[in-house]
């Protein structure tokens, strides 16, 4: 029992890992204002980038870079569309997750004669166990025994919380998503904040991606990602737009998805099918948005595209 | 909403065509990045669409949904709502009609109906949802609808495996008394998988043109999506236009899924990921530039390069893949409107040179 409660745990750890990355990336954007459905594709490029870079040079950290700088690359599209263009912000978003899979997956094919899935990456990122930590019975194994991008993550939400809401760059940033015209009143840069918020998302959701292609699995192909920017998406509103909500989110959305994989270990799908509790993060987050579970209430200015000198 | 009605005003024939070349010029770019040759690919792409009867008709089948699909994302559009749940209540709309396929037991053609109306049934109920959360509770229609979408999915899934079948990835082959599949038509295109769900695309077009613009309804669903506050000025119920809307879309939606199913498969499997026809829709709504014949038109742009791309897969060895830049880079275009950006910016190099003559 206690074995099988350390899985979960360990399980819930590992697949929050790129929820919460790319959650706080969906943050940045999003308290900007622009509204960002483009994280499915920022975090496909980014796991892409991540594999391609480390098979060449055998270095995951530079994986990691790469994937953030290819998620900032990506990102820019989006941030020029919305911003420059004051094109629809969803459909932008759409557009995104089309071109970066589309390019993702047709790199794959040319680079590797038609193969639908990159080699397995040797030098993948290993679980870092912090002395002493790890021994505490549990949680230990689970909390203090896990990938590198697992402490990252974790580290981005305080910093994320830090920036946003004790620094003059983070007031701004919400400030442009709540009030863009008062902002700019104050001699903030509106479309500077936004491209800014934007592109942080694309590195985040990059990160995001690469801790799924080469920490928690070890190749990258067309079924990768598969939805996991969508419930990042999710995680991002159900945890109300909010550095700690998107963590308790994603730690909640991680379990589901430990309870859906495990669940057979602890007998729970002979009561409950396991799609039912793929479903449960979807489900929550429509109730969170109904206002049946706390209401999730969304950046004022949020998928308007700013006027200068506009009311 | 107000950016949405911007879409439906904008979108002329001359802003999609200009997308359309500026995308294709994206895929050849790709493709000579990847050293690939990108005329050849596309002579391999346009003719090997048409190169016999038999691809004619599978060109035909590949547009039907996408049709369907794109009638669904533009008519919501026209009521201000961007319906991203195609994709979920195609999935609806299948499974719905292989339930009625299966476990009905009914004549031959009546069998069909049942089915088709079935799926059309299924989609609007999952299009109801996010409608009525929207009208009534203020809830953004593109959240709940994604979430609906991987309801959907696993809805179906676990439907498949625990309810109609014995855990199998699969359900049976549909009788042939429910089959849209017409020996026929068929036989004209070399026995192809073409199927009567083109006829019922083509009549789901005619349906919106009317509708929108022949009918009261279709006036204040359109009117809504102009503008909603003016509507509920004038007296309009901007809630039941809201759901309604949703619902229609719905409809076309499950009829897509009903007709890929009873036409083309055959069969619900299991599936890992979406089938990505309802996201097309988006894009064939957008360069369609939300009108009937628009979506009709575009869709038979991206049914050719959709089929056309995997035949230049096997032929030119480029990766079909390169198509889904292109619908990308297409949407980008059209939707940031890149011609009206440089018309406006050259009107006001214009002014501002007449200011300074003065």
């Amino acid at each position: 029992m206690i074995n099988s409660l350390t899985d979960i745990l360990a399980t819930t750890i590992l697949y929050m890992t790129p929820l919460l990355l790319t959650a706080m990336g969906g943050l940045f954007s999003e308290r900007s204002g622009v509204v960002n459905i483009g994280l499915e594709g920022l975090m496909t490029i980014g796991a892409f980038t991540a594999v391609i870079t480390t098979l060449e040079t055998h270095n995951p950290w530079l994986g990691l870079i790469a994937a953030m700088i290819a998620g900032m690359l990506f990102s820019i599209p989006h941030a020029v569309a919305s911003i420059t263009f004051k094109a629809d912000q969803v459909v932008s978003g759409v557009a995104i997750n089309f071109l970066a899979l589309g390019v993702a997956v047709y790199l794959v094919k040319a680079l590797y004669e038609g193969a639908g899935q990159t080699p397995d990456v040797q030098e993948v990122l290993r679980k870092m166990p912090i002395p002493g930590l790890e021994k505490i019975p549990v949680i230990g194994p689970a909390l203090f025994d896990v990938f590198p991008t697992t402490y990252l993550a974790f580290i981005i939400v305080f910093i994320g919380y830090f920036v946003l809401y004790r620094t003059p760059f983070g007031m701004r940033l919400r400030a442009v998503g709540e009030h863009p015209q008062a902002a700019e009143t104050m001699g903030v840069n509106v479309y500077r904040m936004r491209y800014t918020g934007v592109i942080i998302s694309g590195a985040l959701a990059g990160l995001g991606g690469a801790s799924l292609s080469i920490a928690i699995g070890s190749q990258f192909s067309e079924s990768t990602i598969a939805g996991q920017g969508f419930i990042a998406l999710a995680a991002l509103i159900f945890g109300k737009w909010h550095p700690f909500g998107a963590l308790g989110a994603s730690a909640f959305f991680g379990f589901a998805v430990a309870l859906a994989l495990k669940g057979q270990l602890i007998g729970l799908t002979n009561y409950v099918p396991s799609e039912a509790l793929s479903m449960l993060p979807y489900i929550l987050t429509i109730l969170a948005l109904a206002g049946f579970v706390g209401r999730a209430e969304a950046p004022a200015a949020i998928g308007k595209p700013f006027e200068t000198g506009g009311r | 909403m107000q950016v949405l009605s911007k879409i439906n005003k904008q979108s002329s024939i001359f802003t999609s065509l200009v997308s359309v070349f500026l995308g294709l010029l994206v895929g050849g770019v790709m493709m000579i990045l990847a050293g690939y040759n990108p005329i050849q690919a596309y002579i391999a792409l346009f003719q090997s669409a048409f190169l016999q009867p038999f691809d004619i008709g599978e060109t035909i089948r590949t547009i039907t949904p996408l049709i369907l699909t794109g009638l669904a994302v533009g008519l919501a559009f026209r009521t201000g709502l961007f319906n991203i749940g195609v994709e979920g209540q195609f999935i609806i709309g299948q499974l719905a009609a292989v339930i009625v396929a299966l476990k009905l037991d009914l004549p031959p053609v009546i069998h069909a109906i049942v089915a088709v109306i079935a799926g059309a049934l299924g989609g609007a109920l999952w299009a109801f949802l996010p409608g009525y959360l929207k009208a009534k509770r203020g809830v953004h229609e593109v959240i709940t609808t994604i979430m609906l979408n991987f309801i959907a999915l696993y809805l179906s899934n676990l439907t498949v495996r625990e309810w109609l079948t014995d855990g199998a990835d699969k359900t049976k082959e549909i009788p042939e008394s429910a089959s849209l599949h017409w020996n026929m038509l068929s036989q004209l295109f070399d026995s192809s998988r073409v199927h009567f769900g083109i006829f019922i695309a083509i009549v789901a077009a005619f349906f919106m043109y009317y509708l929108l613009w022949k009918t009261t309804t279709g006036y204040q669903l359109r009117a809504v999506g102009y503008n909603p506050h003016a509507s509920e000025y004038a007296g309009m119920n901007v809630s039941r236009n809201i759901v309604l809307s949703m619902m229609i879309s719905g409809v076309f939606a499950g009829l897509a899924g009903a007709s890929e199913l009873l036409g083309t498969a055959g069969y619900q499997a299991i599936q890992a990921s979406y089938t990505g026809i309802g996201f097309d829709g988006i894009a064939v709504s957008l360069l369609g530039g939300n009108s009937p014949l628009g979506i009709v038109l575009s869709a038979s742009l991206f049914g050719i390069l959709t089929y056309g791309g995997s035949n230049m897969e096997y032929v030119a060895a480029v990766p079909r893949e390169v198509i889904r830049v292109v619908f990308a880079a297409i949407i980008f275009f059209v939707a940031a409107n890149i011609v009206r950006w440089v018309a406006q910016r050259r009107k006001k190099k214009v002014i501002d040179k007449g200011g300074e003559g003065k």
